[in-house]
């Protein structure tokens, strides 16, 4: 399923991911639930303050669950971005991966595709990881 | 004494897509033990070498159970245990 997502969205993550460099950054974007649409972008931090590793913080986690079911919104897309690497789910990302029904978005900071970001989305169910196309909306 | 116990997406196979469940028990542990009696095969998602999971948060009320003593935390009437996988990857 593609993801349809605003360019202001896509340019806020990617800004994120240089502003946190050299440390992975991640963060979530909500919906009405059931709707399927990416419309409130919400930074988290990455408690783990890694290049290699991400992790929302348990506290923060619970607070943003209960956010989530307090305003009738689900959870759309779970971002990360990877400092070196591809933006592509890593083992971990893949082995972790627990919202079946959430477009896994990666990010690469890695310098030398600098002048092209990359912004790829999957879907990651079962430890099967499927790419998915996505549509930036102007 | 039954806690009430908040199922996330990923484990409500388990539950028959059930949001919410009960179960019983005086302690996290013994909590853990009535879901997997009730819903065989949830244990295992919950715990490995019988320790709690290290990318699985279980929360009874507001509070990370590795703060109030993991399995052994105690549960008393009235308590919500809210069980969310950990957001994390490499």
């Amino acid at each position: 399923m593609t993801l349809e997502i605003s360019r202001t969205m896509v340019e806020a993550i990617l800004e994120q991911s240089r502003a946190e460099y050299p440390d992975e950054c991640c963060g979530v974007i909500l919906g009405p639930i059931g709707s399927g649409k990416a419309v409130r972008h919400k930074p988290m931090i990455n408690a783990a303050h890694s290049p290699t590793f991400y992790e929302f913080d348990p506290k923060d986690l619970l607070k943003l669950y209960r956010e989530v079911d307090d305003n009738d919104e689900e959870i759309v897309v779970i971002y990360h971005s990877h400092t070196e690497t591809e933006a592509y789910p890593s083992r971990t990302d893949i082995a972790y991966a627990g919202e079946p029904g959430a477009h896994y978005v990666l990010v690469s900071t890695r310098k030398e595709i600098a002048t092209t970001p990359e912004f790829r989305s999957y879907r990651i169910v079962d430890g099967v990881v499927t790419e998915e196309p996505v549509t930036i909306l102007d | 004494m039954s806690i009430e116990v908040r199922i996330p997406t990923i484990l409500r196979p388990y539950t028959k897509d059930q949001k919410t469940v009960e179960a019983e028990g005086t302690t996290l542990a013994l909590i853990v033990s009535h879901l997997d009696t009730q819903y065989p095969g949830m244990g295992e998602r919950l715990l490995e070498d019988g320790a709690l999971r290290r990318f699985i948060n279980i929360y009874i009320n507001d509070e990370d159970v590795r703060f109030l003593g993991g399995l052994d935390a105690a549960i008393k009437d009235g308590d919500s245990i809210t069980i969310l996988p950990a957001v994390a990857g490499g």
